[in-house]
């Protein structure tokens, strides 16, 4: 699976081109944009709308799913945490994704667990990069298609994409 | 001294029992967006993007990693055997590049 590589542009901002598009939307995106010169404040609506596109516009349940973070993330470059889902994991019921994006990082997306009942245990560890104090998002796709989420608040001291 | 990849599972495990694989993949991660503190010049992106395990040729679990991710990627999940084989990880570059390792798992 090939990923398209997004143009590259200041470290720790938005795409330009999000600007840019604020700038045309008219009157609103003038204001806006006069209001909060090139900040990344859009990106909680678009984690919103990339959610929305997970789940096709169903709001998912709350529960089942855990995320497990530091409370104080004194590195934002490297964040350890733990996510795990309530699931038997047997052929007829079983997890079939874990997605964990940032709220407030410049590309919210952050990882995509793909599990099988073989997987035994829905339970991942890894470490991510967060840019500053914001929301870690996990959602889960059961293999009947029930979406769960959970929303969990993280402090960084100091963010980790190398602005 | 270059930094090699791990897997760690355990030597033997009971049949059907449910055992953690961990491992840890030595790379910068660079995602495109920092720049040479120096020359000002952004950095190319340079990134592992995907993870799958086999336990016997069958694809076990798998990962999608975005761009925030942190350097040398470690990752822990879980696996459940049924008979002795071979578990393996594959991690593969965006440029292209595929670094399998392999680690044997004996079911008792």
């Amino acid at each position: 699976m090939k990923q398209q590589i997004p143009p590259v542009y200041d470290a720790c901002r938005k795409p330009r081109r999000d600007f840019l598009a604020l700038l045309g939307a008219g009157g609103v995106g003038l204001l806006a944009s006069a209001l909060f010169p090139h900040q990344s404040f859009a990106t909680v609506e678009e984690t919103l709308k990339a959610i929305d596109g997970i789940t096709g516009g169903k709001a998912p349940l709350e529960g089942k799913v855990s995320i497990e973070l530091p409370q104080i993330a004194e590195n934002g470059n490297t964040v350890p945490f733990t996510v795990s889902v309530d699931s038997p994991m047997t052929d007829q019921d079983y997890v079939k994704a874990i997605r964990i994006f940032a709220e407030e990082n410049p590309y919210p997306e952050v990882f995509t667990f793909h599990l099988t009942p073989q997987s035994g245990k829905a339970e991942v560890k890894a470490r991510m990069r967060l840019a500053k104090t914001q929301n870690v998002v996990a959602v889960a796709e059961m293999s009947d298609g029930a979406m769960f989420i959970a929303k969990e608040q993280i402090k960084v001291t100091i963010g980790g994409c190398g602005g | 001294m270059k930094k090699k990849p791990r897997i760690k599972v355990p030597k033997s495990v009971k049949t059907g029992e449910v055992f953690q694989v961990k491992s840890l993949f030595p790379h910068p991660m660079e995602n495109g967006l920092r720049k040479d503190k120096k020359t000002g010049e952004i950095i190319p992106r340079k990134m592992i993007q995907r993870i799958e395990a086999t336990l016997n040729g069958q694809l076990v679990f798998s990962a999608d990693l975005h761009h925030a991710i942190s350097a040398n990627p470690y990752l822990a999940f879980h696996c459940r055997a049924e008979s002795s084989g071979e578990l393996s990880i594959t991690w593969f570059e965006d440029t292209g590049k595929k670094t399998t390792l392999s680690q044997a798992v004996e079911v008792v």
